[in-house]
């Protein structure tokens, strides 16, 4: 499929870069300056969290250690999400060099690339370039002659666990553990792969990062909204007409998004993925933006032909099978949300047992351990809300083709 | 903090499992906090939950167990922390800021309501056909929240079939909440790693090595697991309408044994507090429940501490006096099955070091079906021997194809208190209030050594009691104030102790066809342990291994399970170390108050030697029917 | 299982061990060459790895129940994925997977008798801009057509 680069071009990420550009220039600066232009930046987690980047790379850099880790987050499983996938096949440079740059601020010496097993296809070139890193010691012993620091980079491979997305299933799951999240506190800041200090970053933060630093803060605080600073990039996918990965400011409205796309019959998108929100054409108006709807950049499209109980069904499908298991809340719960949605299908419910299920819902939005069964319910509630007259009134809704 | 590779449970969660120290200023900072608009003080990483248990906030639990470490799955012990989105598992939150805490509020209890319900829906059976009727966890909380529909559905179809393929542990996964207390005990507490969450997401069950039959895996049989269930979802195998049945028949002649640690807990069965011993009023219940005879276990203990100490001395004398390097020092107790089990299964090359006396529990059922029988005059064939055992292995010991040198099965059933309690209870007894009496004769006045095994250290302390008495020939008395050895007590998990034997003493007659003289043990150190708790065990024999402080002992006391014989798998649930604690202090109280206290002083003992086992103590008679083998099973699952 | 061939599941475990080295860190990586090159991690495997990694035989078992790319048993000797997530289903998954069933003679989730494919669904491969997709080993198809996909299959050796 996918060979070589194809022209890009965005505002940061997809901006011109020069390969090993932000490690010659973090090298220059103490880390103090590096965590003050990460600060100054505003940047925020891209896989969805929005946890203020700086503020983790401060608490593993101040954490006391002989030993600390940072871990590239590539474990992208969300459906509807492929901005990693396209990063790490055009942009490694970015990725790699932000890993080396962290290294070199909180003080880590080894970097992890937890790479999810289904893009196994591309670990061959993602080694040969870490390779070639190697040789223009970008990575090994004294990096580009800064005596003592030391930095080096291993991928390890997921073997088909979404929940592993989440930053301590996957510290689990590199301890060679099934996938599932710890309890929090302790942070991985302090205590995390193998009880050592961890920073764990996603893909795209990272990225961003090495633009952040060759270009600084203050050109990156340009873009964006007022309070959402910078850009993002967005995995665009379903009823349009070009589908693919697109690096948007913060503040772009979602039917400027629709135009830039091509999806002219649009009747419901769904943000953030299987674990977003669902907006009918009413919200269209919204914008991304942390103050508005914060996501990790996966936008699906749904046109007029689509029904939405059918669209909900998959995503609760995919929970059902993809919860960890481990606490009560987001292993039966969403089994029991699937069963409603059945429920209506079959048109056997009443709004009593529907009311009863969003309360649920929002018992495993504040109940569940982590992150997954704490967003699993967010389509339940907002297609029932957002296309209730669809469902529940059988008015309108086609299906699949 | 101390690193582990082979812990299931993440280590870095591993220093929230914090006791309260008896100086909370050492912990660190105190911090103030408020609970409900309480202020209170609790030392820096104290958890939610603890800090609400001191201040008498009640928070539900029950994934949370106090010997285990922290899993914070079940989420019904969920509370609000102001300024936090989401609501915090108190069970494995520690403070370490000056948080605001909520446990009432409504958030939190729709989400504690809502949990209790999701958990219900999946809960397959009815609670009147449980055998954790009244003592079930999920079942109590239930009533607290005044649960009287399900709001989620109910589950109608049992999806699991009960494995009951195992003689001790019967596994009813229909009933498994996925607490996973059972696996942190089986892999963290105990290491024997026999159960582990198999799958993800909705279809994760708790399971065994490729589902096989518990009977076909590595398991010891301890039954830590069902002491720590919530539910009833383990249990042991219950051989209660068997035993129903001998009773009811009149040519059967039905013997009840009863083992020390059972008559210290039977009571919490009765709703009393732990450690009120009931040993005379159990024996004038297992009468009017109408068994034939009502033994005391610990009269074979007496008996296998003469055993397993000349079984020692013989082996001591092999090594210091005949030169003959070979045997294996140092020794092993071997009354324990499940640690026996352990070991056969994971450290198959020390089997020889364990001592080849059975367990007091076989060598009464091999005595019973021979001596009793000839001095009763009945036919053995008509005996039928139950045991009362604080334990779970037990049952799988009884079943041992070796136990049968009385010419018949030398135990035909093992009954765990608990089963005990069911049947005193079926009989329409209410235990407390019975009136009460003493052991049969030809084996009562058992002495306080053999009483003492059911606690960790117990064995230990009954054979050095006897062991020091036979060899020095001083009153044990004069060594130890009150005779009581108490470098071997206590519950820390592994104890050591050096007693060096400064004189000796003539051989005294029971023993003098073994010795000559005891001048070769004059100037040795005695130096010996105790371990409990599989986990523990596994320290010991690792360092055994690499030629450690332990390898130097000559005896080393192991017990299977957490606490020894009390904190058996066939104890009273719920268990944990305060409950341990009172049961052998119970059991230690009662001790005090035995005529004898000394194995080898038992004059039922004396005659038993005298009249049956004739050529004494390691004689023939006891080595067939006293002594037995051990199996190198290894630890490949076939 | 042969004897020779244990000999060389050991030697193969034993390498794999040397190279990742023998902590619990290792257990995935170890678990994905095996499970590579023979296509299911058997029990006799699951435990010379537990063994090596100081660990219990279930801890094993559970880990590779838990995640969607490893199993206990085996499968065909080629595994065809079709993603069912929501893109590639709004965007004609049901269709390549009659097409695949019809062809192949099997459901989804069985092995053909020949022991040559196995049909399995898979959860979102990130190839949504690419809908349908599907996975013929390592290696991923996209923008599928029912006869698109059946020709892939059809090509397997």
């Amino acid at each position: 499929m996918e060979s070589g680069k194809t022209k890009r071009s965005g505002t940061v990420i997809f901006s011109a870069y020069e390969r090993g550009a932000a490690i010659k220039k973090a090298l220059s600066l103490s880390r103090n300056d590096i965590l003050f232009e990460l600060k100054n930046s505003g940047l925020k987690g891209r896989g969805g969290a929005g946890f203020p980047t700086a503020t983790k790379w401060m608490l593993t850099a101040a954490a006391v250690s002989d030993k600390k880790y940072l871990i590239c987050n590539a474990d992208e499983g969300e459906p509807g999400t492929f901005k990693d996938r396209v990063l790490l096949i055009e942009y490694p440079e970015l990725v790699f060099d932000a890993m080396v740059v962290g290294g070199y601020t909180i003080g880590a010496d080894e970097g992890i690339v937890y790479l999810r097993g289904e893009y196994e296809y591309l670990i061959d070139s993602l080694n040969d370039y870490l390779e070639e890193m190697r040789k223009d010691n970008l990575l090994g012993e004294n990096i580009l002659g800064k005596n003592g620091f030391n930095f080096d980079i291993k991928i390890f491979l997921g073997e088909g666990a979404y929940v592993c997305g989440e930053e301590t299933a996957l510290i689990e799951s590199l301890e060679g553990q099934r996938g599932e999240a710890r309890n929090r506190p302790p942070y991985p800041v302090n205590t995390g792969y193998l009880g050592k200090p961890t920073c764990v970053n996603n893909v795209e933060t990272l990225a961003t990062i090495s633009h952040i630093i060759v270009k600084g803060s203050e050109w990156y605080k340009q873009f964006g909204s007022d309070k959402s600073k910078g850009t993002k990039l967005f995995s665009i996918s379903g009823d349009c007409e070009r589908p693919g990965v697109y690096e948007l400011e913060w503040g772009t409205k979602i039917s400027e998004v629709l135009e830039l796309v091509g999806a002219k019959d649009a009747k419901a998108v769904q943000v953030g993925g299987a674990s977003g929100i669902c907006l009918n054409s009413s919200q269209f108006d919204r914008t991304l933006a942390y103050e508005d709807i914060p996501t990790g950049g996966s936008i699906i499209i749904f046109n007029k032909s689509r029904n939405m109980l059918k669209v909900l069904k998959n995503f609760m499908e995919f929970f059902v099978e993809e919860s960890c298991g481990q606490c009560t809340p987001c292993r039966i719960g969403n089994v029991k949300l699937l069963e409603g949605i059945k429920m209506i299908e079959e048109n056997k419910f009443t709004f009593k047992q529907i009311n009863k299920l969003k309360e649920l819902a929002e018992t495993m939005k504040i109940a569940s351990k982590c992150g997954l069964g704490q967003s699993s319910p967010n389509p339940f509630l907002s297609i029932l809300e957002n296309f209730k007259d669809e469902i529940f009134n059988h008015s309108g809704g086609g299906s699949y083709a | 903090m101390r690193r582990n590779n082979n812990v299931r449970a993440p280590e870095s969660q591993k220093p929230l499992k914090i006791d309260i120290a008896e100086n909370p200023e050492d912990l660190g900072a105190m911090i103030n906090i408020e609970i409900n608009e309480k202020k209170v003080s609790v030392p820096m990483g104290t958890t939610i939950l603890q800090a609400c248990r001191q201040n008498q906030v009640h928070i539900p639990t029950l994934c949370h167990h106090d010997d285990l470490c922290i899993a914070g799955v079940c989420r019904v012990c969920v509370v609000e922390v102001e300024g936090m989105k989401t609501l915090q598992a108190a069970c494995s939150f520690p403070i370490t800021s000056p948080i605001k805490i909520k446990t009432t509020s409504p958030r939190v209890r729709r989400a504690r309501k809502n949990i209790l319900d999701l958990l219900l829906s999946e809960h397959y059976g009815e609670c009147y056909a449980c055998v954790r009727n009244n003592n079930c966890e999920l079942q109590a909380l239930a009533k607290e929240y005044g649960v009287d529909h399900y709001n989620f559905g109910h589950i109608e179809k049992p999806k699991f079939r009960v494995d009951n393929s195992s003689y001790a542990v019967v596994r009813d996964m229909n009933k498994c909440i996925l607490c996973k207390r059972c696996v942190r005990t089986c892999i963290d507490l105990q290491e024997v790693g026999v159960l582990e969450a198999i799958n993800r997401g909705e279809a994760t069950y708790i399971g065994t090595f490729f589902d096989k039959p518990l009977a076909d895996v590595i398991c010891i049989n301890c039954g830590q697991c069902i002491n720590r269930c919530p539910t009833g979802a383990l249990h042991a195998n219950d051989p209660r309408d068997e035993i129903w049945a001998a009773i009811d028949d009149p040519t059967k002649h039905v013997i009840i044994q009863t083992a020390p640690s059972p008559r210290a807990a039977i009571g919490e069965e009765f709703g009393l507090e732990p450690g009120h011993s009931l040993t005379g009023e159990m024996n004038t219940a297992l009468r009017r429940i109408g068994f034939d005879a009502v033994f005391d276990t610990n009269f074979a203990a007496d008996l296998t501490v003469m055993e397993e100490g000349t079984e020692l001395l013989l082996r001591l004398h092999k090594l210091l006096v005949e030169g003959n390097t070979d045997v294996a020092i140092p020794q092993f107790t071997s009354c324990s099955p499940g640690w026996v089990k352990y070991l056969e299964h994971f450290y198959p090359d020390f089997i020889n070091h364990l001592s080849s006396a059975k367990s007091p529990q076989q060598m009464f059922g091999a005595v019973l079906k021979t001596f009793y029988p000839k001095i009763k005059n009945i036919d053995p064939a008509n005996i039928v021997t139950v045991a009362v055992m604080p334990c779970a292995a037990k049952k799988f010991e009884c079943n041992r194809p070796e136990m049968t040198d009385s010419g018949f099965k030398d135990i035909d059933y093992g009954l765990t208190t608990r089963e005990l309690a069911q049947m005193i209870k079926e009989a329409g007894i209410y235990l407390p209030e019975l009136p009460k009496s003493e052991f049969d004769d030809p084996f009562g006045d058992a002495s306080g050594a053999g009483l003492i095994f059911g606690a960790t250290g117990g064995v230990m302390e009954a054979a050095l009691r006897t062991v020091l008495e036979l060899v020095t020939g001083e009153k044990i008395e004069n060594i130890f104030e009150n005779a009581e050895i108490k470098a071997v007590r206590g519950f820390e998990g592994i104890r050591y102790a050096e007693i060096p034997i400064t004189k000796v003493g003539p051989v005294p007659d029971l023993i003098s066809h073994l010795f000559k003289d005891f001048k070769w043990l004059e100037g040795v150190t005695l130096k010996v342990a105790v371990a409990h708790g599989t986990a523990n065990a596994k320290k010991v024999l690792e360092d055994i291994k690499n030629g450690g402080k332990f390898s130097e002992c000559q005896f080393i006391e192991f017990m299977a399970c957490p606490g020894g014989c009390l904190g058996g798998g066939g104890q009273p649930i719920p268990t944990n170390a305060e409950i341990r604690r009172k049961r052998a202090e119970a059991i230690y109280k009662e001790e005090r108050t035995l005529n004898y206290r000394k194995s080898h002083e038992n004059p039922k003992l004396i005659r038993l030697y005298n009249e049956f086992l004739t050529d004494g103590p390691c004689g023939s008679i006891s080595y067939k029917l006293l002594h037995t083998t051990y199996t190198k099973r290894g630890s490949f699952i076939v | 299982m042969f004897v020779e061939e244990k000999t060389g599941l050991i030697e193969e475990i034993d390498k794999l061990v040397a190279k990742y080295g023998n902590t619990r860190s290792s257990l995935l990586p170890i678990l994905h060459e095996i499970q590579k090159k023979y296509r299911y991690i058997s029990d006799f495997a699951q435990q010379e790895i537990a063994k090596r990694l100081k660990i219990h035989p279930v801890e094993v078992y559970s880990v590779i129940s838990f995640y969607s790319f490893l199993n206990s048993e085996p499968k065909g000797r080629n595994l065809v994925r079709i993603c069912k997530s929501i893109v590639c289903d709004m965007k004609g998954k049901d269709a390549i997977v009659k097409a695949l069933e019809r062809e192949l003679g099997i459901k989804i989730g069985e092995t053909t008798p020949d022991k040559k494919i196995t049909l399995e669904y898979l959860n979102c491969m990130g190839l949504c801009d690419h809908a349908p997709a599907m996975a013929i080993n390592d290696r991923v198809y996209t923008d599928l057509t029912p006869e698109k996909a059946v020709e892939l299959v059809n090509n397997i050796k």
